[in-house]
């Protein structure tokens, strides 16, 4: 059993955010990585003068439109969401949300209403310089975009450069560079964007594919190839070292989340990296069963990726549930001990103010301060709380790295057939090309379960679970909305594939 | 001069649409649907709706992370 499913209020909204989020995520990715790809076709266009250059960009970007048309504001869906199922954890994070999303929000109006203009409608009306300028800029501003929303989204892993006002009930920013700078932020970014640049590349080789396959526009599909296929192998190649990067941050900052990844319940030295397993399902921490039915374990490779350091001791989840003296790990309980203290510090420190007696606010907000670090673990009920879903997290990490390190081999071998002049004469190949346009989906979406559903119970690391995040509404009402957007985003997609489908038959103008 | 360039260009532009004008009926659908049904019926903010200033909104947040249900879990 992967995770039991809960019917309450939380569940129901945490459903809902992570159905509108999967969905946001099927556009934003190929919005990343088109864009970048369609800049480069239009520079070789500029560079060679070739016409048909010119039309093989101008068929990607009508794809890359139509991906965005269908895909804009869906985001703002999840800000609804916010606001409604959400309202205390909207509440507590307004003010360092804020500023990254009214960035993101002027940013993207900016780019999208001028260079966007000029992308799409300026052909034989400006320059053909300012044209690829303009195709740039469109690249370059939409994943700058993505960076405030990914640097929001990497402080909820790992939040810093913040203070929580027990008078306001919010955390407020203290230094924004901290913010910004912070690892998480940073590998969050670097792994995410390169993962679009590779999806996009699979996106133009996967169609490119399919006309080679039906012997259709062979031209323009080889030089699509030859391109997408450079852009995906460099990307990919990126994706794996920004990968293992991210991978070495969320050892340090979210230890939990990494062993709930690797299903790792005793820390070792050294720890050995499981590249295949089929986990047991009635495992519990704490219990003395086996966590796997069967493994192919890589000795000490956890400890190199982890610690960088073959004799690296990786926290297993019983270690940081139960507690490591030996090495300095605190265990779940005390944590909660010391959250407990937290919470209800801050509660006499509300009730003393209202009443005006200010000595004894000033001493709850000493004892808070004290403790402020554990305050989400004062709403946890048991130390096991804790643990994420460990099977989904597992299973979701395996299949995004393997699909990862497949796409890696299926550049190389796309590269080394075009090299040698016999790509279209392989459909076994190119068939699997197709497929992988869709594996490219699958990826992505599974990296996203591992960083939201490892992360679990958290909605701010360590700060706030999502059971106190929520909003004080019944689960019949959220249900609803689950239902309903089920209903919307189906039928927003089966209209995207139906326009998208559409186009590609039509295939590029003038071949 | 400019103005009217960037004019034309907008204008002609939208004119001369041709996948652009059922993508543009799907945006404008979708955000109907969006901010005229979902955000008024489905997805009223929760704490602007039930309370009047940011003090109030505090004060039942302060005392959602003080006392928090009991149906929390």
């Amino acid at each position: 059993m992967i995770e039991q499913i809960d019917l309450s209020m939380v569940g129901w909204a945490r459903a809902t955010f992570a159905l509108t989020a999967l969905y946001h995520w099927i556009f934003v990715p190929l919005t990343l990585g088109l864009s970048v790809l369609c800049a480069f076709f239009e520079s070789i266009y500029i560079r060679t003068g070739n016409e048909q250059w010119k039309s093989l960009t101008k068929f990607w970007m009508t794809l890359f439109g139509i991906n965005f048309a269908i895909g804009v504001a869906t985001g703002i869906i999840l800000e609804f969401e916010f606001g409604t199922h959400w309202s205390n954890y909207s509440w507590i994070v307004g003010d360092i949300f804020g500023t990254p999303l009214a960035i993101e929000a002027i940013l993207a109006f900016v780019l999208e209403t001028t260079f966007f203009a000029v992308m799409f409608f300026g052909w034989n009306r400006v320059s053909k310089k300012t044209h690829l300028f303009s195709t740039w800029m469109v690249a370059l501003g939409s994943n700058l975009s993505a960076l405030w929303i990914l640097v929001a989204n990497a402080w909820m892993q790992h939040p810093v450069g913040m203070k929580f006002n027990p008078d306001t009930a919010r955390f407020e920013m203290q230094d924004f560079w901290e913010l910004i700078s912070s690892p998480v932020a940073i590998s969050h970014f670097v792994h995410i964007t390169s993962s679009g640049f590779l999806l996009a590349s699979l996106f133009v080789v996967g169609i490119s594919s399919w006309y080679l396959l039906k012997k259709r526009h062979i031209q323009f599909a080889k030089r699509s190839i030859a391109v997408a296929c450079t852009f995906g192998l460099l990307s990919s190649l990126f994706v794996a070292f920004t990968g293992d990067e991210h991978g070495y941050v969320t050892a340090r900052t979210q230890p939990m989340k990494l062993a709930a990844m690797e299903a790792l319940y005793e820390g070792k030295t050294p720890t050995g990296l499981i590249a295949i397993g089929l986990i047991n399902p009635n495992k519990k921490p704490g219990d003395d069963q086996d966590a796997f039915s069967f493994k192919v374990e890589i000795p000490g490779m956890l400890s190199v990726l982890a610690k960088r350091d073959f004799d690296g001791f990786v926290p297993g989840i019983n270690d940081l549930v139960y507690g490591n003296a030996e090495q300095g790990l605190m265990s779940t309980e005390e944590k909660i001990r010391r959250g407990k203290l937290a919470v209800a510090s801050l509660g006499d420190y509300k009730k003393a103010k209202k009443n005006g007696e200010h000595l004894v606010a000033n001493n709850a907000l000493s004892v808070f301060d004290q403790h402020r670090d554990y305050l989400g673990y004062g709403y946890l009920n048991s130390p096991e709380e804790v643990v994420p879903p460990v099977a989904l997290t597992f299973y979701a990490f395996r299949i995004m790295v393997g699909l990862g390190t497949f796409f890696i081999l299926l550049f190389l071998v796309y590269g080394y057939l075009m090299e040698k002049k016999q790509l279209e004469n392989k459909p076994m190949i190119l068939r699997l090309g197709v497929l992988s346009l869709f594996l490219g989906y699958i990826a992505q979406q599974t990296g996203w379960i591992v960083t939201e559903v490892g992360r679990q119970p958290w909605a701010i690391q360590d700060m706030l679970p999502v059971t106190v995040a929520r909003s004080n509404l019944d689960s019949g009402t959220v249900a609803v909305t689950f239902f309903l957007f089920l209903a919307l985003f189906t039928v927003l997609l089966i209209a995207e594939l139906k326009i998208m489908t559409k186009q590609i038959s039509i295939g590029p103008e003038g071949e | 001069m400019i103005v009217k360039n960037i004019f034309h260009l907008y204008y002609d532009g939208f004119r001369s649409m041709v996948v652009g004008k059922a993508l543009w009926k799907i945006i404008l659908i979708k955000l109907f649907i969006m901010f005229a049904v979902l955000k008024v019926f489905f997805f009223p903010n929760f704490l602007a709706t039930n309370f009047e200033t940011d003090a109030e909104r505090a004060e039942h947040v302060l005392t959602n992370l003080t006392q928090p249900s009991a149906d929390n879990h």
